[in-house]
């Protein structure tokens, strides 16, 4: 923590400006994939930034290359051009600087919903005990308590997906990036997942980054949105949603909310109807 | 306890209609002892020749549980070393799948030329059959990790050690297990093969020894006895397989 704090300070003191360098920023990325002859241009020139404590979304028609940008975030591909950069600076190509969140929960059948919630803080060298007590912690906030010792295949995808959200949490790293967390559940869960989520979040404050298809979630959820084009996948529009938190869930009635919901609807729309 | 013993009570009916007819047929064909003798008679031979088989029993239980170890070990050892060095995969792996056209049997003499007639040409022979199931099961679990979680653990961070011990092995147990079943099986056979071949103790060197005298109910017994064998191995591997994994294996 200290370490993170000192090394921020550094850079905003060889930075121009005097604000916080963001927590995450992706600048000119490219990305190419090429097979036997043909060659799939999947992002373009796509650059965002995630600001310290900032929930940020990335919306986009299928196909426009989130999660490879994720996979590039992560440091799993390397671009074809482009920078990632986290706190100023670069870590391009480097894993474990992420906390993340797949889209299916992938929790580790053979271990408790316990120790797939404390495997971050395994994976780091913590000692047992502390993630254990840690782990307990956040489950009984989460409203995961007294499934500690059940294994994942005996939750409902509602729970495993809050399992896998903690995981993430869980992790030391300052950025989180969630791909489509909830695009597995059901209606009703998944606005079920979304209060939690926010609730969770809104005590926590961290970076987050997170893919969806759903733009109600979008906004509901987060500080900005980037609304991304078909492939190759670069950023459209750039949307901020201002309203005041802690968000409720009557936000939704609010005619700012649904005007801006047509407004990215619209641009979306126009999108998906300039490839077909 | 009724749904064990409703899976239970169809098998042991069938095979206790299989010995009735079996004694059926013995007693109304007169078929000569020496031939195929009636179940009661092998059960008869099988209770007063007991104490003459123990000491042949125990030589090839241990003969069997040295020669699976060492293959398993080297089953194992194997699909690391190939699981770690993609090379080494490309290159091996299509002659381990030629190996096993050569069969075993036709090994045995080679080796018990090479080797003599001691302990070491046999347990090579159980090392031989037993080391490519569990290879094979091995490297295909290994092989089978979940990309998903696969990405996870490298995002995350965990190192190369971390994501095998963590992930890779832990996933590939199940598979791991019924490779090592089915070289547990395939032990007691090598076992006896190697028995047949070249020995002075054994059930398999019992079984040659019977054969010659035409005492086809010892033969019976002695099969009898390489059942059990097989069952006890094939027992403890699935007790063991139990305890380590217990989480549900249909995931």
């Amino acid at each position: 923590m200290t370490q993170r704090a000192t090394d921020s300070v550094l850079n905003s003191t060889g930075g121009a400006a005097a604000a916080p360098a963001p927590a995450l920023e992706v600048r000119g990325i490219r990305k190419v994939f090429r097979e036997r002859r043909s060659e799939v241009h999947v992002l373009e020139e796509l650059s965002l930034r995630v600001l310290p404590g900032e929930f940020v979304s990335i919306i986009g028609p299928s196909g426009s290359g989130k999660s490879t940008l994720f996979h590039i975030i992560g440091g799993l591909i390397a671009p074809d051009a482009g920078q990632v950069l986290m706190e100023g600076r670069e870590v391009t190509g480097e894993k474990g600087r992420i906390a993340y969140m797949p889209q299916q929960p992938a929790l580790f059948p053979w271990r408790t919903i316990e120790d797939n919630v404390l495997l971050p803080e395994e994976l780091r060298g913590t000692s047992k005990a502390s993630a254990r007590a840690h782990a307990r912690a956040w489950m009984e906030r989460a409203g995961l308590g007294g499934f500690e010792q059940a294994y994942p295949h005996t939750l409902s995808g509602g729970m495993q997906q809050r399992a896998a959200f903690l995981r993430a949490l869980m992790s030391p790293q300052e950025v989180m990036c969630l791909d489509e967390p909830f695009s597995a559940l059901d209606a009703l869960t998944r606005s079920d997942m979304q209060r939690w989520l926010l609730d969770i979040w809104e005590d926590t404050r961290r970076s987050v980054l997170m893919i969806t298809h759903h733009i109600e979630e979008a906004l509901l959820l987060s500080d900005s949105i980037y609304i991304l084009s078909a492939r190759p996948g670069s950023v459209l529009k750039r949307v901020e949603a201002p309203f005041t938190r802690p968000r409720r869930e009557d936000l939704l009635l609010d005619p700012s909310f649904i005007e801006l919901k047509s407004e990215i609807s619209a641009v979306l729309r126009q999108e998906q109807q300039k490839r077909n | 306890m009724k749904s064990w013993w409703s899976s239970i009570w169809p098998p042991v009916v069938a095979v206790l209609f299989f010995l009735i007819v079996w004694q059926a047929a013995v007693w109304m064909f007169d078929i000569e002892k020496f031939i195929l003798p009636a179940p009661t008679a092998i059960g008869h031979e099988a209770i007063t020749g007991a104490s003459g088989l123990m000491e042949h029993t125990w030589a090839t239980l241990k003969l069997t549980v040295i020669g699976f170890a060492i293959g398993t070990g080297i089953g194992l050892l194997l699909s690391l070393a190939l699981h770690r060095v993609p090379f080494l995969k490309t290159a091996l792996y299509p002659l381990l799948i030629l190996s096993q056209n050569v069969p075993t049997i036709a090994l045995a003499p080679l080796l018990m030329i090479w080797f003599g007639f001691g302990m070491l040409p046999k347990v090579i022979v159980i090392t031989l059959v037993c080391f490519f199931p569990v290879a094979v099961a091995a490297l295909d679990g290994l092989a089978r990790t979940d990309r998903t979680m696969m990405n996870y653990m490298q995002m995350t961070g965990a190192t190369p050690w971390q994501i095998f011990t963590k992930l890779e092995l832990p996933h590939a147990l199940p598979s791991i297990f019924s490779g090592i079943r089915i070289a547990a099986t395939y032990s007691v056979m090598g076992a006896v093969i190697g028995e047949w071949i070249g020995s002075d103790r054994g059930i398999g060197y019992y079984m040659m020894l019977q054969k010659s005298g035409y005492r086809t109910d010892r033969v019976f017994v002695a099969i009898l006895v390489i059942v059990l064998l097989s069952l006890l191995m094939v027992g403890v591997i699935t007790l063991l397989e139990k305890r380590l994994i217990r989480w549900n294996r249909k995931h």
